[in-house]
C-alpha cells in the first residue's frame, strides 16, 4: 500500500537532478575502474610473457599433457585431502567447543580443568602445525601401542584436530563471552541447569556472532589438510609430488593447487557474503 | 490471613562490603500482589535476585512454601524453577522464535513433551494475542509485545510467585499500559506478584500492599491508601513528595 503510493508520487526537480548527478558519477567511476583494472592486467601479463625464462617456465608448469596425465593421481589424491578435511573439521568442532568451556567454567573447584585448558591453547596455538604433524605423526606410534598399522593419514587427522581446536576454542570463547550477562541471568532464572544454559541460550548465541571467524579457520584448514602429505598419506600434495618426479614437470603442483582453490572458492564467498550481511544488519540506517 | 508462600526473614546481603540489604523481613501470603517502592539503589532489585538465589544472602532464612530454601542442601535449579522473573530488559532469547521463548524451561526444565509444550505455549500466546507472533524472533516485536512475552515466558510453568523486577521502565510510554493490563489480570486471577516499580498509580490500583525500601530496610509497609495517602514515616513522605512533584 505504502509501495503504491511511494511509486505515484514524482520525485521533485531537486532530487531527480541529485538522482541524475549520482548515476553520472557511478558511470564514470566504474568505467575508470574498467579501464585501469585492464590495463594492469595487460602490462603483467605482457611483462612476464616477455621475460626470457617464460617458454621454459611455460613447459615445466603448464604442460597441458603432464596436467592430463597427472589427473586421474592427483585427484584422487585430493579425495583422501576432503575425507581428512571433514572428519577433522567435526573432531574440531567438538573438541574446540569443549575446549572454550572448560575456560569459562567459574569458580575455584575447576581451577585444575580451566588452567589445563589455558595450556592446551597456549601450547598448540604456539606450536607450529608441522610440528604437531610430526611429533603425533611419527611419536604416537613410535610408544607401540598397538601391532595394527594405523594409516598416515588418520595421525594427520589427529595432528590438525589437535592444533585447530586451540584456535576455534580461542574463537568461540570470545563469542561466549561476547554473549550478555542478562541472557544467563534469564536462563538460570527459569531454572535451567549451568551446563543446559550453556547449550540452549548461550552457544547457539556465541556461534553466530562468531561464525565469520569460524568460517575463515575453516579456509584456512581446507589448504592446512594438504601438509597431511609430509606424514606420507597419498593425497593430492604427495601424488603431485609422485607425478612431478617421473614426469620432470611442476604442473601436477598447479593441478593440486587448482583443485585447493577450487574446494576453497565457494566457502571464501560464503563467508564474505555473510559478513557484508552480518555488517549491514548492524549498520542498518545508515551510509558509511 | 492465609498460610504464607514465600517468607524472608532478616535478609542480609552486602556488596564489596556495602551493605545493600540490612535485615529485610517480608511475608507473602498466597494470592496476594505485593508492590515495592523506593529509590534506585535502595535494594529493590537486590531482594528480589535474592529471594530466587540468583543472589546468595549473607544473612536470614527464606521460606518458599514451608522449605527452607537457603539452606545449602536444596537444589537451586528446582527452586528457581518455582519462581517466575521479569526483568526490566525483557531478556528474551534473541535466537529463539517467540513460542521456543515461552516453551523452553517447560521442556528443559520440566520435562514436557514439544508437542504438549507448544500447545500450552500457543494457548499462553493467544491468551495475550501474540499467537500470530509465536514463530517470529523476539526483536520482530514492539517493546510491550516482548515484555508480554517475557511475562507469559514466567508463569508458563506456573511458578508459586511472580517477581517483576521494574517491567516497564525501559518502555516507551505508550507501551506501559498494555504491559500493567496483563499483570493487573494475573493478579485479578489469583498469581502471588511481588514487583519493583516505578509505577506509583499502579502499584496503588492494583496492590494488595505496597513496601517502601530505602537503604536496604523496609521503612514502611502498608494498603495502598494508607501508604500513599496517609504515610506515617517522615523518609516515606520525602520519597512519594519527590515523586508527585
Amino acid at each position: 500500500m505504502s509501495d503504491d503510493l511511494r511509486e505515484a508520487r514524482r520525485p521533485s526537480e531537486i532530487e531527480l537532478g541529485r538522482r541524475d548527478f549520482r548515476r553520472r558519477q557511478t558511470g564514470r567511476s566504474v568505467a575508470i575502474a574498467v579501464v585501469s583494472t585492464i590495463v594492469f592486467a595487460v602490462i603483467v601479463w605482457i611483462t612476464i610473457i616477455n621475460t626470457p625464462g617464460w617458454s621454459a617456465v611455460q613447459q615445466s608448469f603448464f604442460d597441458p599433457a603432464t596436467w592430463a596425465k597427472a589427473w586421474p593421481r592427483v585427484f584422487w589424491g585430493f579425495l583422501l585431502n576432503i575425507r581428512v578435511l571433514l572428519v577433522a573439521a567435526a573432531g574440531v568442532a567438538v573438541f574446540g567447543t569443549l575446549l572454550a568451556a572448560l575456560r569459562t567454567l567459574r569458580g575455584p573447584v575447576f581451577f585444575p580443568l580451566r588452567a589445563l585448558a589455558a595450556g592446551y591453547t597456549d601450547l598448540f596455538r604456539g606450536l607450529p602445525l608441522i610440528i604437531v604433524l610430526y611429533l603425533v605423526g611419527f611419536g604416537i606410534p613410535g610408544l607401540r601401542l598397538s601391532d595394527a598399522r594405523v594409516p598416515a593419514e588418520v595421525w594427520g587427522t589427529v595432528a590438525l584436530i589437535l592444533t585447530y581446536s586451540a584456535y576455534v576454542s580461542e574463537v568461540i570463547r570470545a563469542g561466549i563471552e561476547a554473549v550478555h550477562p542478562s541472557q544467563v541471568l534469564a536462563a538460570r532464572a527459569l531454572g535451567l541447569s549451568r551446563g543446559r544454559t550453556l547449550r540452549l541460550v548461550v552457544l547457539p548465541q556465541a556461534i553466530r556472532k562468531v561464525t565469520p571467524a569460524l568460517m575463515n579457520d575453516f579456509i584456512s584448514m581446507q589448504k592446512d589438510v594438504g601438509l597431511v602429505s609430509v606424514l606420507g598419506a597419498i593425497d593430492a600434495v604427495r601424488a603431485a609430488q609422485i607425478e612431478t618426479a617421473t614426469a620432470f614437470d611442476f604442473t601436477p603442483y598447479v593441478l593440486a593447487g587448482v583443485l585447493f582453490v577450487v574446494l576453497a572458492l565457494p566457502m571464501i564467498r560464503l563467508t564474505d557474503w555473510y559478513s557484508a550481511r552480518l555488517r549491514r544488519r548492524e549498520q542498518m540506517g545508515g551510509v558509511l | 490471613m492465609t498460610a504464607s508462600v514465600l517468607s524472608a526473614q532478616n535478609i542480609w546481603k552486602s556488596f564489596d562490603r556495602r551493605d545493600v540489604l540490612k535485615g529485610v523481613d517480608l511475608d507473602l501470603a498466597a494470592h496476594e500482589v505485593v508492590a515495592m517502592i523506593g529509590a534506585s539503589g535502595s535494594g529493590k532489585s537486590t531482594l528480589l535476585r535474592c529471594l530466587n538465589l540468583l543472589e546468595r544472602i549473607d544473612d536470614g532464612r527464606i521460606i518458599l512454601d514451608g522449605e527452607d530454601i537457603s539452606d545449602p542442601r536444596v537444589k537451586v535449579d528446582a527452586v528457581r524453577a518455582r519462581f517466575g522473573v521479569v526483568f526490566q530488559s525483557y531478556n528474551l532469547f534473541p535466537h529463539l522464535s517467540v513460542l521456543s521463548n515461552v516453551t523452553i524451561a517447560l521442556r528443559a526444565v520440566h520435562g514436557m513433551s514439544r508437542r504438549d509444550a507448544d500447545d500450552e505455549g500457543m494457548r499462553l500466546l493467544g491468551r495475550i494475542g501474540l499467537a500470530d507472533k509465536a514463530h517470529e524472533h523476539p526483536d520482530r516485536l514492539s517493546g510491550g509485545q516482548q515484555q508480554r512475552a517475557a511475562i507469559v515466558r514466567a508463569i508458563a510453568s506456573k511458578p508459586a510467585v511472580l517477581l517483576l523486577d521494574e517491567i516497564t521502565s525501559a518502555l516507551d510510554p505508550e507501551l506501559v499500559g498494555e504491559v500493567l493490563a496483563l499483570v493487573r489480570q494475573l493478579g485479578d486471577e489469583g498469581t502471588t506478584i511481588l514487583m519493583a516499580t516505578h509505577e506509583m498509580a499502579f502499584a496503588r490500583d492494583v496492590a494488595d500492599r505496597v513496601l517502601f525500601l530505602d537503604g536496604g530496610v523496609i521503612v514502611e509497609q502498608g494498603p495502598p491508601v494508607q501508604l500513599f495517602d496517609a504515610p506515617q514515616q517522615e523518609r516515606t513522605r520525602d520519597f512519594l513528595r519527590r515523586f508527585t512533584e
